[in-house]
């Protein structure tokens, strides 16, 4: 440090200390001061969107995220207004956005996979009581007519109350019981209008007549009091559900039919039955999904059967692809040899051109009954490529090296091209023939240098959703087996599938699967870490 | 390393020379055929072979978008009609919001390759230039980090913007701007840490002489180093645009509206079926979608190349 400091100043002319003072009064004059402002300015805008995010949390009632953005504003502003925490105006925005984004959602698919979140399941069970009432909601016949007003807050609606019998007024939501307010504007006996609340005009009652209809504020704190909704957003009257629910005992009775239906315990009320009421809700299920996925036979075989095919897919993308690209790196690194440019444009075509779009119409060349492969190259052949077990599997490591290829290409280029030629001209001196020189000298020269890029090459494929989905969906399917999945998903297709395709989503089991493959990818991780000893270079 | 250079272009050059001496006597260049195929020829049979199966689908793919004919079988025969009807049809057809899934892609992954490269050469110069408590922890965690993609934990993503659509409908479920938050998380990554790399290479000389005359470091950061940094920049800026251009798995489940969908989740879902799709119109978008890639991608090849080889001679 202090070596290069004095060398820096002995060539250019040390500035006296008037000079030095008078740089910095015109830095200070011009560039601080326009820093400063716009510096404030950012701040002011990340500040003004923090404020409105209180805002909006302290209405839904989210204390805990309300206190999270609070004080990381708090921590931003402090960052960035003091002198010394320079390291940390450089690594914020990056560390914030990797912590909402991946650590977050890292751990809470650790959360996820431990609950039975999914389809009829995916809320509290206070949403899941208020759904379940909601949706037997019937008009208490001879009830007195409401004159109500509907409003609105932040995109959110509400029901604007008077009550018919003595002329109190009160204010709900979805969400939010009634309650008595104050400061309403009153019309002919009726509120029309509350402060902190937009009333909708008549056009706008039209416009949203289906989200007024969807309205329907609880009376009360108790779920069984019924709720008030509107056909027109003038006139309200009172429902009750046909389901009563007692939390003490928490059950949810039938009162037209008499059936009790009790809290099994696992997210839903059943009853004697074994009839389930849905939705059900969220609840912790400890390691049900893992003990699920490892005992369960229709659940085991296709997760064994895919993981080995996820290892066989990407170690055989890796291989296939690094021997095509290092062959045509070796047949290119000749010198006398013509139009090596424009081979070398045609070979990265298919890395230039985007891998999803390769995936498809590789998919349409593959078709069976029509694709150009069997039409046109094979003569009508009805070769099942891409529904044949064993042939998907083939067509989705020979598209692979497609897509691959080029790119290995390019590396090993560039690798032959950093060994010297001394390497080579001491070789044939030695009498080795160009076999030996490349099998003992050069290929251990590049594998020094393309291990790493393999590893990642490995780590991406292992991952390849785009390719495995685009190309057979995964497809053909296995049979006899409890989740969606075919003879070539790979491990992410099929958490992918579990996840979001199909009846039935099971987020619960989806994330299950995530931890088993994360187990595995921090296994490869840490042996090809030790091996590469890339963490240990790190200065 | 310059006397390798040097007895590299000598040998050039010798070469050039016998070149040129055969050209002018053909009767010895044709009697050697055989010393020549062994020589070069062959190598460029194996290029002209892979260079068929590396072009095919491309040329395939162009031709079934100049097909008026919109089925799969019609577009077998290669250029037997042309015409850019499927072109018209992709564009104008009300069913099929192509224009729009391209203004989104380019919108989605523009913005996200420059806030994205900004933010990383952000951490990248506080990583190489400042020493501070937490730094080389730091960088292992965002090696470790990228070790496990996001589409991973795509179902926690999922949960977590609907929770947050119900607070803040702008970048929950359904928005662009949501979609382009989830990819910011990954701008501390494989990026970082190959800037991270480069950034080391500029001498920290230049940052001291500058300090001396009186400059701040913010001022160092953007108007020395960016500028200095700027072709590892523009190769992870390119990258990245590509990469997110790719990204189907986050934009799939994010994006409900079809106008609000990118290219990769339009068209995947268009060719869902191949024996109803209009391959024509699909090939038509897709040609469509992959000129500009290509296009930038063959301009700056070049910068790229010397970016993967840099990643592989430090990673």
């Amino acid at each position: 440090m202090t070596d290069t400091l004095t060398t820096a100043s002995e060539d250019t002319a040390p500035p006296s200390p008037r000079q030095r003072s008078a740089a910095r009064m015109a830095d200070a004059a011009g560039g601080r001061l326009r820093w400063l402002i716009f510096k404030i300015a950012l701040l002011a805008i990340v500040d003004a969107v923090a404020v409105f995010a209180v805002f909006v949390l302290f209405l839904h009632n989210e204390w805990l995220v309300l206190a999270l953005v609070a004080a990381v504003t708090i921590l931003v502003n402090w960052i960035y207004f003091s002198r010394k925490q320079i390291p940390a105006k450089y690594l914020t925005p990056g560390i914030l956005l990797l912590i909402v984004f991946q650590i977050f959602t890292l751990v809470y698919t650790g959360y996820i996979g431990f609950t039975n979140y999914g389809t009829g399941h995916n809320g509290s069970k206070d949403q899941a009581v208020a759904s379940l009432m909601r949706s037997s909601l019937v008009r208490v016949e001879d009830s007195p007519t409401f004159d109500v007003t509907v409003v609105e807050r932040v995109g959110e609606l509400g029901l604007l109350v008077t009550d018919p019998t003595d002329g109190d007024v009160s204010l709900g939501t979805n969400l939010q019981p009634l309650e008595p307010v104050d400061d309403v504007t009153m019309e002919g006996g009726k509120a029309v209008a509350v402060d902190g609340w937009t009333t909708l005009q008549f056009a706008d009652v039209l416009s949203r007549s289906n989200d007024i209809e969807a309205l329907a504020v609880p009376y009360s704190d108790d779920p069984n009091d019924g709720a008030i909704r509107t056909q027109d957003g003038q006139k309200g009257y009172l429902y009750v559900s046909t389901l009563e629910y007692d939390a003490a005992a928490g059950t949810m009775t039938d009162t037209t039919t008499g059936t009790v239906y009790t809290d099994n315990g696992e997210g839903a009320f059943v009853s004697a039955e074994g009839e389930e009421l849905l939705p059900g809700w969220q609840v912790f299920v400890g390691f049900e999904n893992f003990v699920k996925a490892v005992t369960d036979a229709s659940i085991r075989g296709p997760l064994l059967s895919v993981t080995a095919w996820t290892f066989v897919f990407a170690a055989v993308s890796v291989a296939s692809t690094f021997f095509l690209g290092l062959l045509l790196a070796l047949v290119f690194n000749h010198k006398g040899m013509r139009f090596k440019n424009t081979y070398r444009i045609m070979l990265i075509l298919p890395y230039a051109f985007p891998a999803f779009l390769g995936a498809l119409v590789w998919a349409g060349m593959m078709n069976e009954s029509f694709g150009f492969i069997n039409q046109v190259l094979l003569g009508g052949a009805e070769i099942p490529w891409l529904t044949d077990p064993w042939l998907a599997k083939v067509s989705v490591l020979l598209v692979n090296l497609w897509l691959g290829f080029p790119y290995m290409f390019l590396v090993c280029m560039g690798a032959l091209q950093g060994i010297p030629d001394e390497v080579n001209e001491a070789g044939v001196m030695d009498g080795a023939n160009p076999w030996q020189i490349f099998r003992r000298i050069k290929l251990p020269l590049l594998l020094v240098t393309v291990t790493p890029l393999l590893i990642a090459s490995f780590a991406f494929n292992f991952n390849n959703f785009n390719l495995i989905y685009m190309l057979t969906g995964g497809g053909p399917r296995m049979e006899d087996t409890a989740i969606r999945v075919g003879h070539t998903d790979i491990l992410i297709s099929m958490v992918y599938k579990v996840a979001f395709t199909g009846e039935n989503r099971d987020y619960g089991l989806a994330s299950a699967f995530t931890i088993l493959i994360f187990i595995v990818v921090a296994l490869i991780s840490i042996v090809s870490f030790r091996k590469t000893k890339a963490l240990e270079e790190l200065n | 390393m310059t006397e390798v250079r040097l007895s590299h272009s000598d040998q050039t050059v010798a070469e050039n020379a016998t070149d040129t001496a055969t050209a002018y006597e053909p009767t010895k260049r044709r009697r050697s055929f055989g010393r020549w195929f062994a020589d070069t020829g062959w190598r460029h049979v194996v290029a002209i072979v892979v260079s068929i199966f590396a072009i095919f689908p491309l040329l395939y793919v162009l031709s079934a978008s100049l097909n008026p004919q919109g089925t799969l079988t019609g577009s077998n025969q290669l250029f037997s009609a042309i015409g850019i009807d499927s072109y018209v049809r992709i564009l104008t057809d009300p069913q099929i919001p192509y224009p729009m899934w391209f203004l989104n892609t380019i919108l989605v992954a523009t913005i996200t390759g420059f806030v994205m490269v900004f933010i990383g050469a952000l951490a990248a110069y506080a990583f190489s230039r400042m020493r501070f408590a937490g730094r080389r922890v730091g960088l292992i965690t965002i090696v470790v980090v990228q070790m496990f993609p996001q589409l991973l934990a795509v179902v926690a993503i999922f949960l977590m913007m609907s929770a947050i659509g119900d607070w803040f409908p702008a970048i929950g479920l359904n928005t662009l701007s949501g979609l382009i938050l989830i990819y910011l998380g990954g701008a501390l990554g494989v990026n970082t840490y190959l800037m991270y790399g480069f950034f080391n290479t500029i001498p920290k000389e230049l940052d001291e002489a500058a300090k001396i005359d009186g400059a701040g470091h913010a001022r160092i950061f953007f108007t020395i180093i960016l500028r200095l940094v700027a072709p590892i920049l523009a190769v992870v800026g390119l990258l990245s645009f590509i990469g997110i251009v790719n990204e189907y798995v986050i934009a799939s489940v994010m994006l409900i509206d079809p106008e609000k969908q990118t290219l990769v989740v339009g068209l995947t879902k268009l060719v869902s079926n191949p024996r109803y799709a209009d391959w024509s119109a699909f090939s038509a978008g897709a040609v469509m979608a992959a000129i500009p890639v290509v296009v930038v991608f063959l301009l700056l090849q070049k910068y790229i190349v010397g970016g993967l080889t840099a990643g592989a001679t430090k990673g």
